[in-house]
């Protein structure tokens, strides 16, 4: 029998709290941390989260009954305690797989971290996990390429691979910034970046920059006699630059181009993924305003969902932090979303933040990028950390070496592949780390003055956002 | 410390993996197979001229050993090979199946 319609305001976890609800494999999983206003009852607060992501609004509504909402709604089906915090809690919401457009990482992030982030009831929400259905993962373009592909394009096998961001970000001209590449190259590393920061600013235009570039690549290549490349920063003011840029990095012979998938934003990044496919070009993708939106432990969006959502929207770089360097990084945490990036199967496992099982079926993993205040004297953690399928990004570590910049790649290429020969050996690489790189530093002089250079740094200082733990 | 190297910094010609390594010993390069095959991995052989070693693809030395675990045979393929080609590179590669590349590759002797 149909429904009549009673206007006016109902609790919302009349219709949204759903405690009995077995989630469907074609759902859209998500976990959020709430923090509701003191005297707010926990399944309000979740149902509350589920109905304002998805069909709910604060009012009961006439053309509600034009429509099944019970096939619409998101549904909040569980409440967990947060470990060692009695003041917020876990709620798991199930969303009907139709609520989103097909390969729309925009639309998905839209419904669920938009407006309910302001919602009065809530004094913090964050975004911990989500869990794709495997169906809407079908329907995503995922990395134009993959760890698989550009290991083959690159001819970089059994290592990670070795990079630095160029610097001074800022100032250099074009034929400087490209010698500054070249040495890099040529010195033993196998990639170099441009910093985020660089686009097309007055003292270095882009199209300057990519052809010297270029030149700095085709001349190390020929010399070494290894293959090499540059992230060519393609972020720009508006899609149209972005493409014009794209296409001459292409026609130069470049083989990866960047972009910031953040600051550019989902739209931009997906497209630039999908001409990347098209074009036979690799994506390197960079963070920069990430800890905005994932520092903070009650608020925001943790940076595994990011990470996921970036694997769908497409990229075959992401960054993920160093855990040892500068940067913000508990280590079981950057494990965790490491694996999202990486594998094709990712079991729930509290201990590493990963609240869902998540099957990536068939889409391309993601190289891990570790980058930012690291230096020879970390290779042998990073190796442990990151394994193979990463690249390890030393900027300051490579151009800061007392003889300059291809000195410090060859300390740093002998410092990984000392690294790398013995893990295989079967040593324990990250105890016997100081062991392996003197015995590597004595037929290089090269690792033997950047390990005198960089001894004394270290940046231990406590991670803000810690994994929920009692 | 004062730069040790003579003159002007010098470019290495090198080939990839362990390029930046001194020679590896006869048990350093055990060590290598015996972690090729314990991962699992197909150990295959191949060679080129330096002329040519820039190309993705070199000739193979007969067909990958595929089963192959027992680690003087591959020495023995290694050996063989070098004595037909000794003004060629020779690499080792692993097979990996699982992720349809190669695990590991890495050149054990270089042109004479």
């Amino acid at each position: 029998m149909a429904k009549q319609y009673e206007a006016g305001v109902k609790e919302y976890r009349e219709k949204y709290w759903t405690p009995d609800y077995v989630p469907l494999d074609t759902d859209l999983l998500a976990c959020f941390k709430c923090t509701g206003q003191p005297g707010v009852p926990r399944e309000e607060v979740a149902a509350a989260v589920a109905a304002e992501s998805s069909t709910g609004t604060w009012s009961t509504v006439w053309s509600e009954l034009l429509t099944d909402l019970e096939y619409y709604k998101g549904r909040a089906y569980r409440i967990e305690d947060v470990p060692g915090d009695s003041e917020s809690f876990y709620a798991f919401i199930a969303y009907p797989i139709d609520l989103f457009e097909e390969g729309s990482i925009v639309n998905v992030l839209t419904s669920l971290v938009g407006n309910v982030f302001g919602f009065k009831a809530l004094k913090h929400l964050r975004l911990e996990d989500i869990r794709f259905p495997i169906a809407y993962i079908k329907t995503c373009g995922g990395p134009p390429a993959g760890i698989q592909v550009e290991r083959d394009r690159l001819n970089k096998y059994g290592r990670p691979m070795l990079g630095a961001t160029i610097k001074p970000k800022l100032g250099l001209s074009a034929k400087n910034y490209g010698r500054a590449v070249y040495e890099c190259l040529r010195g033993g590393l196998d990639l170099t970046k441009d910093d985020e920061n660089v686009n097309s600013q007055p003292f270095m235009r882009w199209r300057d920059r990519f052809e010297f570039v270029a030149m700095a690549i085709d001349k190390a290549e020929r010399e070494t006699g290894e293959r090499k490349g540059h992230y060519l920063n393609v972020t720009a003011a508006t899609p149209e630059d972005m493409y014009e840029r794209a296409e001459f990095a292409k026609e130069v012979g470049c083989p990866i181009i960047m972009h910031d998938f953040l600051t550019g934003g989902f739209t931009a990044n997906t497209g630039l993924a999908n001409w990347c496919r098209k074009n036979g070009m690799l994506l390197h993708i960079h963070r920069a305003m990430h800890a905005v939106i994932d520092r903070h432990p009650k608020h925001g969006i943790h940076f595994r969902v990011l990470a996921k959502c970036l694997r769908l929207s497409g990229g075959d770089h992401l960054h993920t932090g160093t855990v040892v360097g500068k940067l913000e990084g508990d280590r079981n945490s950057t494990l965790g979303f490491v694996d999202q990036l990486r594998e094709s199967f990712v079991p729930e496992d509290r201990a590493r933040g990963v609240f869902f099982d998540q099957d990536w079926g068939s889409l391309p993993g993601v190289f891990a990028v570790a980058s930012g205040g690291i230096h020879v004297w970390h290779m042998p953690a990073l190796v442990t950390i990151f394994g193979d399928d990463s690249v390890l990004q030393f900027g300051g570590g490579t151009q800061g070496h007392p003889w300059g910049n291809a000195a410090g790649a060859a300390a740093n290429r002998v410092a990984l592949e000392a690294s790398v020969k013995a893990r295989n050996e079967g040593r324990q690489i990250e105890k016997e780390g100081k062991d392996i790189l003197m015995e590597a530093a004595r037929h290089s002089p090269e690792l033997a003055i950047a390990m005198e250079t960089w001894k004394e740094i270290k940046f231990e200082f406590e991670t803000v956002d810690k994994l929920d733990v009692g | 410390m004062a730069q040790q190297t003579t003159g002007d910094y010098q470019t290495l010609n090198t080939l990839e993996t362990f390029g930046f390594l001194p020679k590896l010993t006869q048990d350093e390069i055990y060590a290598q197979i015996n972690y090729i095959i314990a991962q699992g991995w197909t150990p295959a052989i191949e060679h080129e001229h330096p002329s040519r070693a820039f190309d993705h693809y070199w000739t193979m030395w007969k067909l990958p050993f595929f089963g192959e675990t027992n680690l003087n045979n591959v020495v023995e393929e290694l050996d063989a090979c070098r004595r037909s080609y000794p003004d060629h590179h020779i690499r080792l590669t692993g097979y990996d199946n699982y992720t349809q590349g190669q695990g590991s590759c890495f050149v054990v002797y270089e042109a004479r």
